[in-house]
């Protein structure tokens, strides 16, 4: 007697509930599965630093383990966590921000970029954000029951967006704008005068601004504008940041958000019920970071630095236009030149070459065309990557 | 020093082995100015020489490393400067040092046996007129050296893929 066959996927849909079912998989998830199989891969698809934590801040969290630093901590975070962190906002961006109600600390962006579309969305409301952006703004909007409204950024307008195009999307149900500058999968940053016009839009239409800038340390030859010191605008941003990039911190999964104080408290509430606190220990890792952590950003800023040019100059010369990211650390080159679609590129590369990018539309449609390459890894591996990627383009063109 | 050129001894610096044009390409700075500016570092001796970090153990060759504390007695119008020169001009001496504290001057020596790095103290360095004593150290672990982790260093641990 034959089992009858099982579809996993009609299993799923009838277990998971409807909100689980509302949300894409990930478009990453199908390449790490090919992945793994595979032997000599080298990988521009990851999302992370390939620096390991500074030593001195790993230290510090050693010690604060033997110290018996093993507890909860308050809701909002460390008391001295908050106070570090609202004096480095103050001396970075001359933001105030008043430890004890208006900074939370979070087990990453992830979190806090989920608590606050679940603290200020309404079932139907609308969230403005770029297309392509990171894969977690419209699944956590969506899970938020909100309605992510896509706005298209183009490479000729360097993959920003434009407040007009903003504005454009504006309904009755609009309530808040998602930005994340300097951009995954982009490397896009904005300029003061860009966000500045984002910023007028938002107070004309009473949204809320939720500015995601984990990245806001990791910018080339130019200055990063923290949105909510823009004039006038900082009561109405939830601005989200982390230790993750700056200081190759992504395992410890610590983050903040800054916000008026009934924001934060909306967050928190959600945050005690299903978070508590963030991990104790990366907190005293992230209170290291903050007092002695400056001069490694700058040495790993430079030597991502070399890398974007090394990497951006090796995409044009194989054929490839690719427009010049001045953040992150993510290239996003074009390869319309191939007539092949984005996943179809990284799926042949990958076999044929023995090289993982990550497909552009894993980041929404209009990253139909683009790949994404991530430049934070090593110099030997840039090069020999590109080597295999011009022999693939030749063949393909 | 422009922050620009100072990024070409720092690329070299890790990596001797970089060209003038992939140092162009990280840097922007023109690959001709780049020659330029690392002829120039040659001939003033700026750059000193370009070297490979080995680590020798791998290949199974001997060597033992000494740390030697000396004591001597300044001279009159060179300071220490007359007998460290006496102490560098040895190839065994691979650093010498002037160093605060309860001794003046610090070396660094590299033989193939114990025998022989007892030998070059008590036959060379030791009887030196200036020299009022001397403390042998035996290097007998070697961990870290020019800021490299001899062994055991941390590879990459991250996902090969993430969002």
């Amino acid at each position: 007697m034959s089992t009858p066959q099982v579809d996993p996927v009609k299993v799923l849909q009838k277990l998971a509930s409807e909100r689980v079912n509302n949300i894409s998989p990930s478009g990453i998830r199908k390449f790490f599965d090919l992945l793994s199989s595979m032997e000599g891969v080298i990988s521009l698809g990851v999302g992370e630093p390939d620096f390991v934590t500074p030593w001195h801040i790993r230290e510090a969290a050693i010690y604060s383990i033997e110290k018996g630093y093993t507890m909860y901590t308050s809701n909002y975070g460390l008391s001295e966590l908050r106070q570090k962190l609202a004096q480095y906002l103050k001396s970075r961006y001359r933001l105030s921000y008043a430890p004890n109600t208006e900074l939370l600390i979070t087990t990453g962006v992830s979190e806090g970029l989920d608590l606050a579309l679940r603290a200020l969305i309404n079932p139907g409301d609308e969230v403005i954000m770029p297309d392509p952006c990171y894969v977690s703004y419209p699944a956590c909007t969506v899970l938020a029951e909100g309605k992510p409204i896509l706005v298209p950024t183009t490479e000729e307008n360097n993959f920003v967006i434009k407040a007009k195009d903003i504005e454009a999307h504006i309904t009755p149900r609009t309530k808040a704008i998602l930005i994340g500058y300097p951009s995954n999968p982009t490397g896009a940053v904005m300029t003061k005068e860009q966000l500045t016009l984002v910023a007028e839009v938002a107070r004309r239409h009473d949204l809320i601004v939720i500015s995601d800038e984990i990245y806001e340390r990791l910018v080339y030859n130019t200055e990063h504008t923290c949105f909510a010191s823009l004039d006038g605008i900082k009561d109405k941003t939830v601005l989200l940041g982390g230790f993750s990039k700056a200081y190759a911190m992504t395992g410890w999964r610590t983050g903040y958000a800054a916000a008026r104080p009934e924001i934060i408290e909306a967050m928190t509430k959600i945050h005690q019920y299903t978070m508590l606190c963030a991990p104790i220990v990366a907190q005293m890792a992230a209170i290291e970071a903050l007092d002695r952590g400056d001069k490694e950003v700058e040495v790993m800023v430079k030597d991502y630095d070399r890398r974007r040019r090394v990497m951006v100059e090796g995409l044009r010369d194989i054929g490839l236009t690719c427009f010049e990211p001045k953040g992150a650390f993510y290239a996003f080159p074009s390869i319309k030149i191939t007539g092949m679609t984005s996943e179809e590129f990284a799926q042949r590369l990958l076999l044929e070459e023995k090289v993982a990018v990550v497909p552009g539309p894993a980041f929404g449609q209009c990253g139909e065309g683009y790949i994404r390459c991530c430049y934070a890894t090593s110099l030997e591996d840039i090069e020999e990557a590109l080597r295999r990627m011009e022999r693939f383009i030749k063949r393909h063109t | 020093m422009g922050g620009e050129i100072k990024q070409i001894f720092e690329i070299l610096e890790t990596n001797a082995r970089a060209t003038p044009e992939q140092i162009s390409t990280m840097t922007g700075i023109p690959a001709a100015e780049v020659e330029k500016t690392i002829k120039k570092a040659e001939k003033e001796r700026t750059i000193l020489k370009y070297k490979t970090a080995i680590n020798w153990s791998k290949l199974g060759e001997e060597q033992v490393w000494a740390l030697i504390e000396v004591k001597v007695v300044p001279q009159r119008g060179v300071g220490f400067d007359a007998i460290a020169e006496r102490i560098y001009r040895f190839p065994e001496a691979r650093s010498v040092y002037l160093v605060s504290g309860t001794y003046d001057l610090a070396i660094l020596v590299v033989g193939k046996t114990m025998q022989e790095v007892a030998l070059f103290v008590a036959e060379k360095l030791a009887p030196l007129e200036t020299v009022q004593g001397t403390v042998t150290h035996f290097l007998l672990k070697r961990y870290k050296e020019d800021g490299e982790i001899l062994e055991g260093e941390e590879g990459i641990k991250r996902l090969p893929v993430s969002p």
